[in-house]
């Protein structure tokens, strides 16, 4: 227990500065885009949140995996937190892509292949976190979230991979552009923010985890000592 | 600048919204292990 605070202890020394270091980053550090100007920053948190929902549903799609084969109720907690994050983190993703959307080409939505890829992507999750709500045996809930959980897992790499397979010209491709996957790229001071953008979300996303895991484990425990009280009182 | 505003305070106040979240999640664990503790102790 106590090993486990000073690990989330380390990781807050790491992630309040860090925060403050990717703000300083992004708003002094990097160069303006020519083109879209100040707007273009948006990029920075927009690229990090999409990196780490993925991150967050590939998670849930593993520890999913592992619930059908051997379901325990800490990897069952696990998927679940992720999930939520992973919600969050697609939400602000879509938020400020919209952001983007109407700075750069004046429309808030558009039925582009990478949009609508995500918001599938965020109702196949958010229909997860209502599976888990339900009522019954959590084994049972486990094991019909977690092909949820698989099915949304799934489609993180067609989410990913929207825009090439479509040729979609609206969202560009920003790195390994073209046939040969040479072309793309960003200026080393914008490829630097968006790195330490990635790390400080990845970062806030694990002690999101961590944090959520422990309060939900506990909830867990206490739930079954208060059955065992009541049953041991009705007895 | 506008749109660089408000994309990152929607981004600011989703994190907020959920770190608050957990933080309830938090108080009605404790606020259930008290309540655990008093049955236990009137046993």
């Amino acid at each position: 227990m106590r090993q486990e605070n000073l690990f989330d202890r380390i990781l807050l020394y790491i992630l309040i500065p860090s925060v403050f270091i990717l703000l300083y980053l992004i708003f002094i550090w990097s160069p303006v885009e020519k083109i879209m100007g100040e707007t273009q920053k948006i990029f920075y948190i927009h690229v990090g949140t999409a990196w780490v929902a993925f991150l967050a549903f590939f998670v849930v799609g593993f520890y999913s995996v592992w619930t059908l084969i051997k379901p325990n109720m800490n990897r069952y907690i696990y998927a679940g937190i992720s999930a939520e994050i992973g919600v969050v983190f697609t939400t602000i993703t879509l938020l400020s892509g919209m952001t983007w959307g109407r700075a750069s080409w004046n429309t808030w939505w558009s039925w582009e292949p990478r949009l609508v890829t995500t918001l599938i992507l965020l109702f196949i999750y958010v229909a997860y976190l209502f599976i888990r709500k339900m009522d019954g045996s959590w084994e049972k809930i486990a094991k019909l979230s977690s092909v949820f959980g698989i099915i949304g897992c799934l489609n993180v790499p067609i989410v990913f991979m929207a825009i090439r397979w479509w040729n979609s010209k609206l969202h560009p491709v920003v790195f390994g552009e073209g046939k040969n996957q040479s072309g793309g790229g960003i200026e080393p001071e914008m490829l630097a923010t968006l790195l330490f953008s990635v790390f400080t979300i990845t970062i806030l996303y694990v002690f999101l985890m961590r944090k959520g895991a422990e309060i939900e484990k506990m909830r867990h425990i206490v739930k079954k000592s208060k059955n065992k009280l009541i049953n041991k009182l009705a007895s | 600048m506008n749109y660089l505003f408000i994309a990152y305070t929607a981004t600011w106040a989703l994190i907020a919204g959920y770190i608050i979240v957990l933080g309830k999640r938090q108080m009605s664990l404790k606020k259930e292990m008290k309540q655990l503790e008093e049955w236990n102790s009137e046993q």
